[in-house]
């Protein structure tokens, strides 16, 4: 044994740790390995600069250094000795706000349309957000309570003395999150009851669910929209006549529900068949099985899908701008051409403001269902 | 199970098997009911509006007029379904060369959203999520209003190379003007690509039996290119321009292309290629690195590894939802009704219903159509699945 102590080679202590070498740490490392790796990625890297440097400056200089600030109308955003070249006009944005927020709704009633907004994004909050407690009663408060309270809020009840307000006097903001409410809030029981019509025994039932899936799926929003706004009212007693909004809501509830029950049929096919057999053997109702077994595993594992389908859901709404309804994008359209702002850079802020706030809600909504999927991809690892 | 047992089951069984025919036939009379409903309220309605029902419209003259045109169509002659037709070509010219161009941009920036070099990579997410976070309407009626409408007017116009203009009533191309015999340059590049073809097939015949490679790069560019080019000679060059003039107030001749029909392709291709860029990210991804690893240690080089491992594999994850993509691109040039771009729904749904006050046949007609692209390619999509499926064994 005492042999392998006199062994000269045999190493008793750690060699000292060395540094990695200069050029493989820090940031000069991070620059080589992610920019500079070999000939190609410098000749992109170069290109891709080239690009930000052609294509940055100049949407800085237009939007905030040469961007005009302040003024009553469009007079100060028309090219003048100071701004030779008028870059953003703000005033246009902050002029027309409140038309932006709330359309035509009376000045002294908008309380109510504030009132509403905070309402729906509290109960947006409490459905969405998953450990928040009680998301049963978030459940009933987002699909049953809030439409009829939103319903009397806005629209008007005398009876409690709040003045009707009729819906051609509703704009901006306010229609598209309108719009975007009701296509949820009808969006997702309505798909729900058409996937498990589509996946029934009943061969009548699955052969209506498949022909309304696969009609609304297969022809554009615009058309469905027309249809709602062309033929719903002769299809009713003239006495019936919905309103114009009206007939958009209920075109694009439609159309959101087709395309929410294939969302919800996948999630629903998810659903391993065990479960089903296991609650059959303990004896539950089809219905109860479904209630309490299916659709809770079902609505999960499609979570992330069920927010992807209200992106696009809230992105469509702006359609309803083709068929006359004064949604955000059409007010910023009818602020834009009005004489007193007809300057090129007013049509360009509108529209920066409006995709702005597409792209924070959306982005928002994107960001959220990417989070639960991570969620979900990590409970199903354990 | 004892007689008493199984007589009980069947009797729920059965019970079950009645309740599930009486549902049936109850929602068999309700939409029934509101179908009956819904007719007779609409003849009531048409009647008191004096509008006619049936298509008889179809023959009659349209007396309209349509800024783009494909085929020949004039507001004094033509009938409403030759302005059908007008607005049909007028949606599958924008849709295909939307889908053509929508394709090419959104595989470049899916690749590059892939890329190792992290500049390039981080300006194709920003791209994918910007475009996909903003209404497609938005972005329509900006390369509309804010862009190709604030161009020069007319007498200001931008010279492009080659001699067209550009301005704010659209861009204008010279026109390629084809002499008969030209066909002769079709006939050639036809020739070519079979041969070009079953030269392919014969190689890959050879390489299996012997597994000696043949040569296919250059025999194949000089069918492909080579023959149209000597065929283009030796008819005599049969191909002109007519170049566009500049008038006082308005450009003549040559090839006019709408500034709407400019706005929509552009529109349409930035806002799909940022879904289709996904769609090819995510079908590389699916295809596992040990599968690359493996072609490797085979001896395969990369760009074989890429063509005979990687592609074939991520294609299979990549076409059904492209093919949804190419869908939902023919479905949103509908658009086009925004911005006055003639397409079916602008022509038919718009100027036609109103003027004939038609609704229901027009309407009809107009998801009829969206409907057979739909299901038509739905088909084709179903065939290549069943077609490039995994063959288990």
């Amino acid at each position: 044994m005492t042999v392998v102590h006199e062994l000269s080679y045999v190493r008793e202590t750690p060699a000292q740790r060395l540094p990695a070498p200069a050029d493989s740490a820090g940031a000069f490392g991070w620059l080589r390995a992610n920019l500079f790796s070999s000939p190609g990625n410098v000749v992109l890297t170069v290109i891709c600069a080239l690009f930000i440097a052609w294509a940055v400056p100049p949407l800085i200089r237009f939007f905030l250094v040469d961007a005009i600030w302040s003024g009553a109308d469009g007079r100060a955003c028309a090219a003048s000795t100071a701004y030779p070249e008028p870059g953003a006009c703000w005033p246009f944005v902050r002029a027309w706000f409140s038309y932006f927020v709330y359309g035509f709704y009376p000045a002294g009633e908008r309380w109510r349309v504030d009132l509403f907004l905070l309402a729906f994004a509290f109960g947006l909050t409490w459905l969405f957000w998953l450990s928040a407690p009680r998301r049963d009663l978030a459940a009933w408060y987002f699909f049953v309570l809030l439409p009829a309270l939103s319903f009397f809020l806005l629209h008007g009840a005398p009876w409690i003395g709040l003045a009707v307000v009729p819906t051609t006097l509703w704009g901006g903001i306010l229609v598209t999150i309108v719009v975007a409410a009701i296509g949820m809030v009808f969006s997702l029981p309505l798909g729900i009851l058409l996937a498990l019509a589509r996946r029934s025994a009943m061969p009548v039932v699955r052969l209506f669910a498949v022909l309304f899936i696969e009609f609304v799926r297969g022809v554009p929003l615009i058309t469905v929209l027309f249809m709602a706004s062309v033929m719903l009212p002769l299809f009713v007693p003239e006495y019936l006549a919905p309103d114009k909004l009206v007939r958009a809501l209920v075109g694009v509830a439609l159309f959101a529900s087709a395309y929410m029950a294939e969302v919800v049929r996948g999630g629903l096919a998810a659903v391993p068949r065990g479960q089903y057999e296991a609650a059959r053997a303990l004896g539950l109702t089809h219905g109860r099985m479904i209630w309490l077994i299916v659709l809770p595993q079902a609505l999960r594992v499609t979570l992330p899908n069920i927010v992807n389908t209200f992106i696009g859901l809230f992105k469509d709404t702006t359609l309803v701008f083709v068929v006359g309804i004064f949604d955000f994008l059409r007010t910023i359209e009818a602020a834009r051409n009005d004489p007193n702002w007809a300057a090129p850079n007013t049509g360009v802020t509108g529209y920066a403001f409006a995709a702005v706030f597409y792209f924070i809600c959306c982005y928002g909504m994107s960001r959220y269902a990417r989070n639960v999927e991570a969620r979900l991809a990590r409970a199903s690892r354990r | 199970m004892t007689d008493e047992a199984h007589s009980v089951g069947h009797a729920a069984h059965r019970s079950r098997r009645l309740g599930g025919i009486a549902v049936q036939v109850a929602l068999l009379l309700l939409i029934g009911g509101l179908a009956y409903g819904a007719i007779v309220n609409a003849a009531q309605n048409l009647a008191r509006a004096h509008v006619a029902t049936g298509f008889g419209f179809w023959q009659n003259t349209a007396g309209f007029d349509i800024s783009q045109t494909l085929i020949s169509y004039s507001a004094s002659s033509s009938s409403f379904g030759r302005a059908f037709w007008v607005g049909l070509l007028n949606t599958l010219l924008v849709a295909a060369i939307g889908i053509v161009l929508a394709t090419g941009l959104g595989f470049l920036v899916g690749i590059a959203r892939l890329s190792h070099n992290w500049l390039l990579a981080r300006i194709a997410g920003g791209y994918v999520e910007l475009i996909r976070n903003v209404p497609l309407l938005l972005q329509l009626l900006f390369w509309y209003n804010a862009v190709l409408k604030s161009l020069p007017d007319v007498r200001e116009s931008i010279a492009v190379p080659g001699g067209g203009f550009l301005n704010s009533r659209g861009l204008f191309l010279p026109r390629p003007e084809l002499a008969p015999a030209f066909t002769a340059v079709i006939a050639a590049s036809l020739t070519g690509i079979v041969a070009a073809i079953v030269l392919h097939r014969l190689a890959r015949r050879r390489q299996e039996r012997t597994g000696e490679e043949s040569p296919v790069l250059w025999p194949t560019l000089g069918l492909v290119c080579g023959l149209p080019l000597a065929a283009y000679v030796l008819a005599g060059q049969p191909l002109t321009f007519s170049v566009p003039e500049m008038g006082r107030f308005n450009v003549r001749g040559g090839l006019e292309i709408l500034p709407e029909f400019a706005a929509l392709v552009l529109a349409l291709t930035v806002y799909t290629a940022a879904f289709i860029a996904e769609v090819v990210r995510a079908g590389v991804l699916s295809v596992s690195s040990g599968q690359s690893e493996a072609a490797h240690a085979l001896g395969l080089r990369s760009a074989a590894t890429l063509r005979l491992v990687v592609v074939p594999q991520a294609m299979r994850v990549i076409v059904p939802p492209l093919t949804s993509q190419y869908l939902n691109l023919i479905k949103n040039s509908s658009l086009a009704v925004a911005i006055g771009y003639p397409d079916l729904v602008q022509v038919f749904t718009g100027t036609v219903l109103n003027i004939t006050g038609q609704a229901v046949e027009v309407v009809a007609i107009t998801m009829a159509v969206y409907l057979a692209i739909s299901l038509l390619t739905s088909l084709l999509m179903n065939l290549y699945a069943r077609s490039t499926a995994i063959v288990e064994r």
